[in-house]
C-alpha cells in the first residue's frame, strides 16, 4: 500500500509539470540592458515618432510607432509601460468641436481596381478638444519642428486655427501652456529617443518650396510654416532639447535627418513623363508655342549682355537651360516655373521664368496625378506640365533642393556634434539607412523593403512616412546601436511580421 | 518485493503515449500500461487492435474492454532572436476504445473494435509568432474494425479485419505573416470537414512456438483521409485585394500510414509477463500537406517530407495477488519529422514514453483497468524551412519542448 502512495505522489508531480526550457527567454538576466536603464523610456519627436503613416495618425499606425516597437523590446530588459496618446479610430484625421480640421484628412489606403491610393471615405472621430490625461511616454506631435518643442503656445487649443498650436500636442499637453520638452522632462526619463528636425526642412520641401530659406534669421517667431529653419537657430534649439532630456543623467539615442532625395514623395514622379507624337511635339516647338519663347529669350539675353547686365558666358548657359524643345518620344521633360532664373518679364512680359525640368528637379508625388490634365476645361493650351508650366508649389527646383540639402547638412552636423559631446547620447545614422532603402533596399527576416512608392514596402502611401514594416526596420537599426554602445543584448523585432501598405 | 517496487517506480518515473506525427497510441488501458506493447500479448479484448489473430486464444466465450484516457499536452516555443515565448493551450484529448470478442467455436472467433488511433489537437494563441503556419488544428478519426480470427492449431492463429474510418479536420492559419485588413485584423483561413470516410484493413498472425512464449505480427494498412469539397472559410480579407480570396471549398488528402508491428511476450517466474513490440510506421507517405482551394489561392503545397519511423516498446506485467495486477512499460518513439520540417502544427520530436497501471479484479468477470502515460520530450532547436513568401523560403525557427501526460481508466469484462 505504501507503494501506491509513492505512485500517487509521482503522478501528481508529473501533472504539475509544464514544459520549461533550461534557458528561457523569460528568465531574469537572459537579455541584458547593459549600462542603460529602460525603466522610464520617453520618446520625443514629430510624425516619425508618433507612428504617423498614410498621411495621418491612426490606431494601427500608433501601435507600430518606432518607440512603441522599441518599448516592447525594452520590456525584455526591465522596460516599463509605454503610454501613447491614442487616437479614437483607424480612420485618421482630426475634428475640432465636431468639425473636421482642414489639412487633417483621413488615412490613405489602396482601393479600387486597379488598386490606387485614396483617402478613406469616412468621418474622423478623434476630437482634439477631448484632452487626454497623461503623462505620455510618446511625446511626439506630427508637424513639430525643432523649436516647437520649446514653445509654450504649442499646446494651447485656441491656437489650433491660427497655426500657433499643434492639435496633436493639444490633445496630450499637461496644460495649455505646457511645452513638449517640459512634458517629456517632467517624466524623469531614464532613457530617451529624440528624432527632431525633419520638418525644419520637410515642410518647405513638401510645399514645393513656397516658403523662405530663413538662413541667418534666428528668431523662431518670424519663421513661417513652410520656411527652412535657420541652422544656427536649429543648433541652439537642439542643444537645449538635449540638455533638458539628459538633465537627470538619462541615456538616449538621437536620429539624424534623411535626405529628401531618399523619399518617394520627391522621387516617384519622373521629371520627363510626357509622351508626345511628332505632330504635337512639332506644334509645341513652333513659333505658335514655345518657339516664340525660345526666340524671345535669345533676344532678351542679347540685350542684357549688350548692357553688361550679364556675361556672355552666363547668358549662353541660361539660354541653353531655358530653351524648351519637345520631340517625338515617351520621355519629354516637364516645363516648370523656376524663380531662380533671371527675371526677363521686365523686358517682355511673356518671358516668364520657366524651363524644362532636369533630373535635379524633384516633382512632388501630389503633382503626378495632374500632369497632362487640362488646367482650364476645353483649353488645349492649358495642359499642365506641357503647355502650362508646373508652378512653384508643384515642384522642388534644383536650387530649392540645394537650400534643403545645405540646411540638412548643417542640422546633421549639429546633431552629430551635440551627440558626440555627451557620452550618454548615441547617434543613429537613419540618413544612411534611408539611402540604402532607396538604393537596393533593406532586407531581414525574409523580407526586403525598398523606397519604391506604394509597392516597395518601406514607405506608406503618403510617400514620406515609413510603413509599419519600415518603422520596424528603423527600430532594429536603433536597437543594434543601443546594443553596441550600451553593451546591451536586447532582442530585435521580426520585420517580416509587420504590415506594409493597407488594402481597403 | 521491495526490489520489484523500485523497479516499478523506476519505470514510472520515466514516461508516455504519443507515437510521432498525429498518431496517438492509446488503444487500450492494459496494453498502454505496458508501454503500449501487445502484438504478442493475450490478455483481453484489446487484442482486437493489437493483433486480431490473438483473440483466438482469449479465455472465455466473450470478452469486452472499454477505456478512455485524457491527454493533457502542452508545447513551449521560444525564439531567442526575437524574445518570443509561447505556450500551446491544447484542449483535452480523449482517445477511447471499445472492444468485443466472441468465440463462435474452437477455431473461429469474431471481434469488433472502435478506437481513435489518429488525432491532433494543437492550439496556439491566435496570431502568435507562427500563426502563418498554424493557429490551431484539430484532427479526429474514429476507426471501426470488424474482425475475424481463425485458430489453425494450438500454436498458430491468423486474424484480420476491415477498417472503416470516419474523421474530421479543422485547421486555421493566417494567410501570411503580415496580410491584414485596414483595421489590422490578420487575414486567415479555416478549413473544415466532418464525416470524412475511408477504408483500410488489418491482419495479424500469432504463433506460440513453446509454452510461455508468444510471437505476434500485425500489419495495418494505410488509410487515406481524402477530403473533397470541404469548407474553406476566409476571414478579414481586404475587399479590394485583386486576388479572389472568397470563401469556397478545398480538397486535401491526409495519409494515416501503414504500420507493421512484430513482437513477443514471455511469461516467467509464474507471475511475470514481459512483452516487446517493434513498430515500423511508413510515415514517408506524408510528403506534403497539399490543399487545393477553389479560389485564387489554388494549390497550396506545404512540404512535410516525413520519414519512416520506428518505435521500440517494452512492457512488464506482475500479478501481485489474485486481485491486483501491476503493469509498467517504456517506449522509445522516433519522430517522423525531419530537421527543417519541424512545423508547430505537429511539434513532435523523439520521445520516451513511461507507462504504468494496474488492474483490479472486482470478480471473476469484471476488472477495472487504469493506466498512466508520461511522454518525455527533450528540448529541441529546430525549424520549419519551407514556408514561402514571394518565392523565398522563410524559416520559422525556435526551441520547442513538449510534455504530455495521459491518465486513463477502463474496464474489462469476461463471460
Amino acid at each position: 500500500m505504501k507503494n501506491i502512495k509513492y505512485i500517487a505522489i509521482i503522478a501528481l508531480g508529473l501533472i504539475a509539470c509544464e514544459p520549461e526550457l533550461d534557458n528561457s527567454v523569460e528568465d531574469a538576466g537572459f537579455y541584458s540592458a547593459g549600462t542603460a536603464d529602460f525603466s522610464t523610456f520617453v520618446s520625443v519627436g514629430n510624425s516619425l515618432t508618433a507612428g504617423y503613416a498614410d498621411g495621418t495618425v491612426y490606431l494601427e499606425g500608433q501601435k507600430y510607432s518606432y518607440p512603441n516597437i522599441l518599448a516592447d523590446r525594452f520590456s525584455h530588459v526591465g522596460g516599463g509601460t509605454f503610454t501613447q496618446p491614442l487616437v479614437s479610430d483607424n480612420i485618421g484625421g482630426l475634428i475640432l468641436s465636431g468639425n473636421p480640421i482642414p489639412g487633417f484628412d483621413t488615412r490613405l489606403v489602396l482601393t479600387g481596381d486597379p488598386l490606387a491610393p485614396a483617402n478613406l471615405d469616412e468621418i474622423p472621430t478623434t476630437e482634439v478638444s477631448n484632452i487626454l490625461t497623461g503623462p505620455f511616454n510618446n511625446m511626439s506631435a506630427p508637424g513639430a519642428k525643432s523649436f516647437h518643442l520649446l514653445s509654450d503656445a504649442y499646446g494651447n487649443i485656441s491656437g489650433v486655427e491660427t497655426g500657433t498650436a499643434n492639435p496633436y500636442f493639444v490633445r496630450m499637453a499637461s496644460s495649455s501652456s505646457a511645452t513638449m520638452l517640459g512634458d517629456a522632462v517632467a517624466q524623469n526619463p531614464t532613457f530617451f529617443s529624440l528624432w527632431i528636425g525633419n520638418n525644419d526642412i520637410l515642410s518647405f520641401a513638401t510645399s514645393g518650396g513656397v516658403g523662405v530659406d530663413q538662413l541667418g534669421n534666428t528668431n523662431p517667431l518670424t519663421h513661417g510654416p513652410n520656411d527652412i529653419t535657420d541652422p544656427t537657430l536649429f543648433h541652439g534649439t537642439y542643444d537645449a532639447i538635449l540638455s533638458g532630456l539628459t538633465t537627470n543623467g538619462a541615456k538616449g539615442v538621437v536620429m539624424n535627418l534623411p535626405s529628401v532625395t531618399s523619399i518617394p514623395f520627391f522621387t516617384y514622379v519622373d521629371h520627363n513623363p510626357v509622351p508626345l507624337d511628332a505632330a504635337t511635339a512639332g506644334f509645341l516647338n513652333s513659333a505658335n508655342a514655345y518657339g516664340a519663347y525660345n526666340a524671345g529669350i535669345q533676344g532678351a539675353f542679347a540685350y542684357l549682355v549688350s548692357v553688361s547686365a550679364i556675361t556672355q558666358a552666363d547668358a549662353d548657359l541660361e539660354i541653353i537651360k531655358r530653351t524648351i524643345i519637345f520631340s517625338e518620344s515617351a520621355n519629354n521633360a516637364l516645363v516648370i516655373m523656376d524663380e531662380s532664373l533671371t527675371d526677363l518679364t521686365g523686358i517682355n512680359s511673356d518671358l516668364v521664368s520657366m524651363r524644362q525640368a532636369t533630373p535635379a528637379d524633384l516633382i512632388l508625388l501630389t503633382t503626378g496625378p495632374v500632369i497632362g490634365t487640362l488646367a482650364i476645361e476645353g483649353d488645349p493650351t492649358s495642359v499642365i506640365g506641357v503647355s502650362l508650366p508646373l508652378n512653384d508649389s508643384q515642384v522642388l527646383t534644383e536650387s530649392e533642393v540645394t537650400m534643403i540639402t545645405n540646411a540638412q547638412t548643417a542640422y546633421n552636423n549639429s546633431i552629430s556634434m551635440l551627440a558626440a559631446a555627451n557620452e550618454d547620447v548615441i547617434l543613429v545614422d537613419v540618413k544612411a539607412a534611408m539611402e540604402q532603402l532607396s538604393n537596393g533596399g533593406l532586407s531581414s527576416n525574409g523580407v526586403t523593403i525598398t523606397g519604391v512608392y506604394a509597392t516597395g514596402g518601406g514607405f506608406s502611401l503618403d510617400g514620406v512616412h515609413p510603413t509599419a514594416r519600415g518603422y520596424a526596420f528603423i527600430s532594429n537599426i536603433i536597437l543594434k546601436r543601443i546594443n553596441e554602445e550600451f553593451n546591451a543584448t536586447i532582442p530585435e523585432t521580426n520585420t517580416g511580421n509587420y504590415p506594409t501598405a493597407y488594402i481597403d | 518485493m521491495k526490489k520489484l517496487l523500485s523497479f516499478v517506480l523506476f519505470f514510472l518515473a520515466g514516461s508516455t503515449l504519443y507515437a510521432g506525427g498525429y498518431r496517438v497510441s492509446i488503444q487500450g488501458q492494459r496494453q498502454l500500461a505496458m508501454g503500449h506493447t501487445g502484438v504478442a500479448v493475450i490478455s483481453s479484448a484489446e487484442s482486437v487492435f493489437f493483433n486480431p489473430a490473438s483473440i483466438s486464444f482469449l479465455d472465455g466465450k466473450m470478452n469486452f474492454s472499454l477505456g478512455v484516457s485524457g491527454i493533457i499536452g502542452e508545447t513551449r516555443y521560444e525564439n531567442k532572436t526575437y524574445g518570443i515565448a509561447e505556450n500551446t493551450n491544447n484542449p483535452l484529448g480523449t482517445p477511447f476504445n471499445v472492444y468485443a470478442t466472441y468465440k463462435a467455436n474452437d477455431w473461429l472467433s469474431f471481434g469488433l473494435g472502435i478506437y481513435t488511433p489518429y488525432g491532433s489537437s494543437v492550439e496556439w494563441e491566435k496570431d502568435w509568432a507562427g500563426s502563418h503556419l498554424v493557429n490551431n488544428i484539430e484532427l479526429k478519426a474514429i476507426f471501426v474494425q470488424p474482425t475475424i480470427a481463425l485458430k489453425i492449431s494450438d500454436k498458430l492463429s491468423i486474424g484480420g479485419g476491415a477498417i472503416y474510418a470516419n474523421g474530421s479536420v479543422n485547421f486555421n492559419k493566417n494567410l501570411s505573416r503580415s496580410l491584414v485588413d485596414i483595421d489590422g485584423n490578420r487575414t486567415n483561413v479555416t478549413i473544415e470537414e466532418k464525416g470524412i470516410t475511408a477504408w483500410g484493413y488489418t491482419i495479424g498472425v500469432m504463433i506460440k512456438p513453446i509454452e510461455k512464449l508468444n510471437i505476434g505480427f500485425n500489419y495495418r494498412s494505410k488509410v487515406d483521409m481524402v477530403v473533397e469539397g470541404g469548407e474553406a472559410d476566409f476571414e478579414n480579407v481586404p475587399s479590394s485585394l485583386p486576388n479572389d480570396l472568397s470563401d469556397g471549398t478545398f480538397n486535401a488528402t491526409l495519409p494515416m500510414p501503414a504500420e507493421i508491428t512484430v513482437g513477443l511476450s514471455y511469461e516467467f517466474c509464474e507471475k511475470f509477463l514481459f512483452a516487446f513490440d517493434y513498430n515500423f510506421a511508413k510515415w514517408s507517405e506524408y510528403e506534403a500537406l497539399t490543399v487545393e482551394f477553389s479560389n485564387d489561392i489554388g494549390i497550396s503545397t506545404n512540404p512535410r517530407n516525413y520519414k519512416d519511423s520506428e518505435t521500440f516498446r517494452f512492457g512488464l506485467q506482475y500479478k501481485a495477488c489474485d486481485k491486483i495486477t501491476l503493469r509498467t512499460g517504456i517506449y522509445f518513439d522516433e519522430s517522423p519529422v525531419q530537421d527543417g520540417y519541424f512545423a508547430p502544427e505537429t511539434p513532435r520530436n523523439d520521445s520516451v514514453g513511461y507507462t504504468g497501471g494496474l488492474s483490479y479484479k472486482v470478480n471473476d468477470k469484471l476488472s477495472i483497468d487504469a493506466s498512466f502515460l508520461y511522454l518525455h520530450f527533450e528540448e529541441i532547436d529546430n525549424s520549419y524551412d519551407h514556408y514561402q513568401e514571394g518565392g523565398q523560403n522563410v524559416p520559422f525557427e525556435g526551441t520547442y519542448k513538449s510534455s504530455v501526460i495521459a491518465p486513463g481508466i477502463g474496464i474489462s469484462y469476461k463471460l
